[in-house]
């Protein structure tokens, strides 16, 4: 491990028991595979980009480094620390160093609760012993830095709009000084225009802070220009982690290509000549994930081999990883 | 004759806080055979504006002003009359297939239903049109899957029945509302390729309306940008995407974060989308405009020609300072 990785995770797998219709009380209940064996490293400052088509883990396995669900297996270093081994009461010192900010702003802020009161909560849980202007000069201060006026303490979530209280949100998150922000979707919800302002704000937050980002999006190109390196999923499953700008130009997972060709470019000269790598069909139900290759069924290369054995995740070359068969 | 004629339209919803004014003296004609792309960011009217041509406003809203379709007056027509227009000449797509779609509905009742009504079929044929206008829309195995509920099937499957559903009149014109915005982009991919086939197929205009910049640039003819329900500008959209004239299409255009290359920083448009309720004296963009000056704040632009091909705008600024 190098001095600077702040998180390890290694083959996370979390299962969700899923029961169908019509099953009896005893019946067994099945095994939704929502992560995958998944392992990655997280340098200080560094942005990890996790894109995929909804309902591909990317939240999943947000949720599952902070322990919001549990995990099945795998480990969760944190500084060298194995989270998913330690009890919640063990946990509470580590927590306050990862924080989140999730998709719909307006709704992951408590309503009757002022954004005095909001963004000082997790300051008076972790520190209660904090004195009163200790607090209120610690929430100014944030509110200072995501760009809000300090004389807005007293209003509620709902005068707010959109953009704005999504800057609640990393004031809040930003309050206890955490090493790690995992954004769930953060500008999702957005206008591009306030999407523009988010981002910069996280990206100046990060460069001021040496903060670590863990970036969820479904926007490919958001989370190119946020990200170091990104990871994509599909069905659970990792199918290429690379640096941001390597994955772009040389994706070497079909899947990835289809996923960057389907972004489409606000230029008509370029979109209209494009040549599009259409997948077909849609997502398999991950209950009954594809044998071998998730992807196979999905896949423009797949040949007998794929449906047999499942494809192991290989650097093809430094920094760039990825699971095919038959990758470019 | 253009298709379509919008003149002078107003959208006026009255809410308990006083009147909101949604969308403000709106000009733009369709021909026939093109896609109109009205773009925008979310409460700029893009909606409202064709739910005002089609009689689908709240009951608190009323639309003045006057639309044309194939030359004849059809803003605020009785109900009866708009019904039938609106099967059988203008069809609509919504955003989130899944709230237009009946749930308790089997997808044949809900497809057959329109042909009885409105062409007067017979049960049986009514039955076969929906099936091949399902294989028009690439639904696999229609024949079985026109059996099921709409829970049944993906999201991009819900939205191609609804496009299958909405063709089957064989409209002049189909509104698409943020067809793919609830959907992943490799199903956005898939959708839009589907509309653009089916555009040439069934040689019908199509009034796309997105806020997303790079699904408009590869799917329409024409674009409109509205900001605080007003045209800010209109014209082709190759010649809006190369020389943006308007400051706001321009902030717009930079905001977006591009796959094709990296800039360091993103621009941005500063402050908030406008307060609907309190009607902005002077050009509604000005107060985050970086060219604004005291004209922008007190007198409204009006739209005007930018050069030869059909390219307007609504700013005080000269065009050679903007660009």
């Amino acid at each position: 491990m190098s001095d600077h990785t702040i998180l390890e995770v290694e083959n996370l797998k979390v299962n969700f028991d899923v029961s169908s219709e019509g099953d009896m009380p005893w019946t067994k209940p099945k095994k939704l595979q929502a992560v995958n064996d998944i392992s990655f490293t997280l340098n200080a400052g560094e942005t990890l980009g996790i894109v995929g088509e909804s309902g591909c883990g990317k939240s999943t396995l947000a949720r599952a480094i902070v322990k919001m669900v549990p995990a099945e297996s795998g480990e969760v270093l944190w500084l060298g620390n194995d989270l998913l081994s330690l009890s919640d009461s063990e946990t509470r010192p580590y927590r306050k160093q990862i924080q989140m900010i999730f998709q719909d702003p307006l709704a992951s802020l408590n309503p009757r609760m002022n954004i005095g009161e909001i963004i000082a909560e997790p300051l008076r849980t972790h520190y209660p012993k904090t004195s009163e202007s200790d607090v209120q000069a610690r929430v100014s201060d944030v509110m200072n830095k995501v760009g809000l006026l300090d004389n807005l303490l007293n209003r509620y979530p709902h005068e707010f709009s959109g953009g704005q209280c999504q800057r609640i949100g990393i004031a809040r998150a930003l309050i206890l000084k955490p090493k790690l922000i995992i954004c769930d979707e953060p500008v999702s919800a957005l206008d591009v225009s306030i999407q523009a302002q988010v981002v910069n704000l996280l990206m100046d937050l990060q460069e001021e802070m040496e903060l670590a980002l863990i970036f969820i999006a479904h926007d490919l190109s958001v989370v190119k220009h946020i990200s170091t390196k990104i990871m994509v999923l599909y069905l659970g499953n990792m199918v290429e982690l690379a640096n941001s700008d390597d994955i772009y130009q040389n994706p070497s997972h079909p899947y990835t290509q289809a996923l960057i060709s389907a972004v489409p470019i606000p230029d008509p000269n370029i979109e209209k000549n494009k040549e599009l790598i259409l997948i077909e069909g849609d997502l398999p139900s991950p209950v009954n994930p594809p044998s071998g290759c998730v992807f196979r069924t999905r896949c423009h290369k797949a040949q007998d081999i794929c449906s047999q054995k499942k494809p192991e995740f290989i650097e093809s070359s430094k920094s760039h990883s990825v699971a095919c068969h038959f990758h470019d | 004759m253009s298709l379509l004629e919008v003149s002078n339209l107003k959208v006026e919803f009255k809410t308990t806080d006083g009147i909101v004014s949604a969308v403000n003296n709106v000009n733009f004609s369709l021909e026939e055979g093109k896609i109109l792309a009205i773009v925008g960011e979310s409460g700029s009217g893009k909606s409202q504006t064709v739910f005002g041509m089609t009689g689908l406003l709240d009951h608190n809203g009323s639309a003045t002003g006057s639309v044309k379709f194939e030359g004849e007056e059809i803003l605020n027509l009785p109900n009866q009359k708009l019904n039938q227009i609106r099967a059988e000449k203008i069809a609509m797509i919504f955003q989130d297939p899944m709230t237009s779609l009946n749930p308790y509905v089997r997808v044949s009742n809900q497809m057959t239903e329109v042909l009885i009504h409105h062409q007067g079929l017979s049960k049986s044929d009514a039955l076969k049109q929906s099936i091949s206008m399902l294989d028009a829309v690439r639904i696999p195995d229609s024949s079985n899957r026109i059996r099921m509920y709409p829970h049944e099937f993906s999201g991009g499957m819900r939205q191609r029945v609804m496009i299958a559903m909405s063709l089957l009149c064989r409209p002049k014109l189909l509104v698409a509302d943020e067809p793919t915005t609830a959907l992943d982009v490799t199903v956005q991919a898939q959708i839009m390729q589907l509309l653009a086939d089916l555009q040439k197929d069934f040689g019908m205009s199509i009034i796309l309306i997105s806020h997303d910049l790079g699904v408009v640039a590869g799917n329409s003819d024409e674009m409109l940008v509205m900001y605080s329900g007003e045209i800010m500008e209109i014209g082709k959209t190759e010649s809006l995407y190369a020389k943006p004239t308007h400051p706001y299409t321009q902030g717009l255009m930079s905001a977006v974060p591009r796959l094709n290359d990296s800039e360091e920083r993103l621009t941005t448009i500063p402050g908030n989308p406008p307060n609907m309720m309190k009607p902005s004296e002077g050009c509604p963009f000005s107060p985050r405009c970086n060219f604004a000056n005291d004209t922008c704040s007190n007198v409204s632009p009006i739209l005007s020609k930018v050069n030869k091909d059909d390219h307007y705008r609504a700013c005080h600024v000269a065009t050679e300072e903007i660009l």
